[in-house]
């Protein structure tokens, strides 16, 4: 009995002692944010905590447009995906054809490539149609990458709806629009609403395009917190104030859809 | 993003350099054999390999003993968990100045003030060692997503099976290796294309930690391919570069497509 409460005793502190470490650069970044310049260089516990690094970020840059433009980012290419992957999931899920399943492999497999393959014709296109620098190029290619994942994702939430139940209400004359607002929209939003979450999280983390396609007018909060990368002076609390803030409510997002990440990025190959 | 691609490989045999437009013309192989002459080229490819080695790993060994002990259980898991998958929320050019100035840093860093807690010299972590730098901020961005789909799975391991074995009087090492790891196979696969597919352009940390340098000791195919292309603006070579990465995605995904694929007909 002794041995066997010493063994599970083991098991929390490996647990959770892994947890803790795993967790303490974002632990040490948060409790930064609080600290003054002079206190965030020195690897003090206990400081008076102060929000001085926050009034800074503001005071110094246009900290809301980066935010603004992620904001943008995120929200529209869910929604362009979304435009796109609800129809096109529709049709595949409900009035499957022959190719439907090999259209499918092929979307994802477009995911198989990365993105430097293409790096140099999207900058290229995109400078020539004035798409630099310009927060409506980004969401198109933000959203052109995460469309994959998207029709996917809404297809299999599609595919769990039995069509007995769809057929039931076109047979009551419902038309396509009713059918789609009252029968489907409510059985497949759950499912919507977690791979909304996916997509948001992905955008707003995404680093490879923004940084190459965007520097200033058009860049969101990644580009902004890239620019600490060639400080002046003391500056790691307002490092931290403006990663914790940049940081924070994704996480909070990721810790929402943390069960439905699973079978999003890996394409359902593990659920 | 097809028409892209098929871009990438038109530039790849012609002549193409931005700041000289009167120089233009179909090229053949020339560019591959450019590529394969640029000093730069073998590091980088070697780079490539290390860096993705080293993660997949550090990710995959790490991953899967918590996974198990995770598994397991303990008091306060569900919330435990959830510090542990923290770090794959972080975009990446926050993780990457965190660590690079807040723990790496040579004086003032938590790791120096650790080292000279027990009376050890600082590391100049970026200096001395930029690849294991890199190396090991990647793994940590990349470690939680490894756990979550290796925990996912263990999670469908049947019960039954497991104690069956433990009747039979298998031990827990037993275990491990002849239930629990057939088991994660397929999981396994599939983090190792998915991260391979992903580490193959990781491009910020590098550009905002150490620049690709010091001289190419940093530098991967995804910079090498963003300084040769938008920094030299030789598209031609450049997009030599990206093909070559192509190929490299492409091998890894024909095993996850497989994999897909079957579970789309029906087992899935």
């Amino acid at each position: 009995m002794e041995a066997r409460r010493l063994k599970s005793l083991a098991f929390v502190i490996l647990g959770w002692g892994t947890a803790l470490a795993i967790f303490f650069p974002i632990f040490w970044m948060g409790l930064t944010a609080f600290k003054t310049e002079q206190q965030a260089y020195a690897p003090g516990l206990l400081f008076p905590p102060t929000l001085d690094s926050f009034r800074e970020v503001f005071a110094r840059s246009n900290y809301l447009a980066f935010a603004l433009n992620s904001i943008y980012l995120s929200v529209g290419s869910t929604l362009i995906c979304f435009a796109l992957a609800i129809p096109a999931a529709y049709r595949m899920a409900f009035f499957p054809t022959k190719r439907t399943q090999s259209t499918l492999v092929w979307m994802l497999s477009t995911k198989m490539m990365p993105s430097v393959g293409v790096l140099l014709p999207v900058y290229l296109l995109s400078r020539d149609l004035g798409m630099l620098d310009n927060i409506w190029g980004l969401i198109a290619i933000s959203a052109l990458m995460n469309l994959p994942i998207a029709v996917w994702m809404t297809y299999t939430y599609f595919c769990e709806i039995p069509a007995p139940i769809l057929e039931a209400a076109r047979v009551d004359g419902a038309g396509i629009l009713t059918e789609i607002r009252h029968v489907l929209a409510p059985m497949a939003l759950p499912g919507i609403a977690s791979t909304a979450l996916l997509l948001i999280i992905l955008s707003w983390n995404e680093a490879f395009w923004s940084i190459n396609l965007t520097s200033a007018k058009a860049a969101p909060l990644t580009v902004f917190i890239a620019a600490y990368s060639s400080p002046e002076g003391l500056f790691w609390a307002k490092l931290s104030a403006a990663s914790l803030l940049a940081v924070a409510p994704i996480m909070a997002m990721g810790w929402l859809a943390q069960k439905q990440l699973v079978s999003g990025l890996t394409f359902g190959a593990v659920k | 993003m097809i028409v892209p691609l098929g871009m990438t490989i038109y530039f790849s045999f012609i002549r193409y350099i931005l700041v000289n437009p009167d120089a233009k013309g179909f090229v053949g192989l020339d560019n591959y054999r450019f590529l394969w002459k640029d000093p730069s080229f073998v590091p980088a490819v070697l780079n490539t390999v290390v860096l993705i080695g080293s993660v997949l790993a550090i990710t995959l060994v790490l991953g899967t003993l918590m996974a198990v002990l995770y598994g397991r259980g303990f008091p306060g898991r569900n919330v435990a968990l959830l510090l542990v998958i923290a770090p794959f929320f972080v975009m990446p050019t926050v993780s990457a100045l965190v660590w690079k100035n807040m723990i790496m840093h040579p004086v003032y860093g938590l790791l120096a003030r650790g080292f000279a807690l027990i009376g050890q010299p600082p590391v100049d972590w970026f200096g001395a060692h930029p690849m294991m730098s890199i190396i090991i901020i990647l793994s940590w961005e990349w470690f939680p997503f490894a756990f979550l789909v290796l925990y996912t799975s263990l999670k469908s391991l049947d019960q039954e099976q497991t104690e069956a074995a433990v009747i039979d009087g298998a031990n827990s090492v037993q275990l491990f290796l002849r239930i629990i790891i057939p088991h994660l196979k397929r999981a396994m696969g599939v983090v190792i294309m998915i991260e391979t597919i992903f580490l193959l352009s990781i491009f910020a940390e590098i550009h905002i930690t150490t620049s690709g340098g010091p001289g190419t000791a940093t530098t991967n195919i995804a910079y090498l391919v963003y300084s040769l292309g938008l920094q030299q603006f030789d598209v031609g070579i450049g997009s030599a570069g990206g093909i070559l990465a192509v190929v490299v995605a492409n091998v890894a995904a024909l095993f996850l497509l497989r994999i897909t694929a079957k579970s789309l007909r029906g087992d899935g």
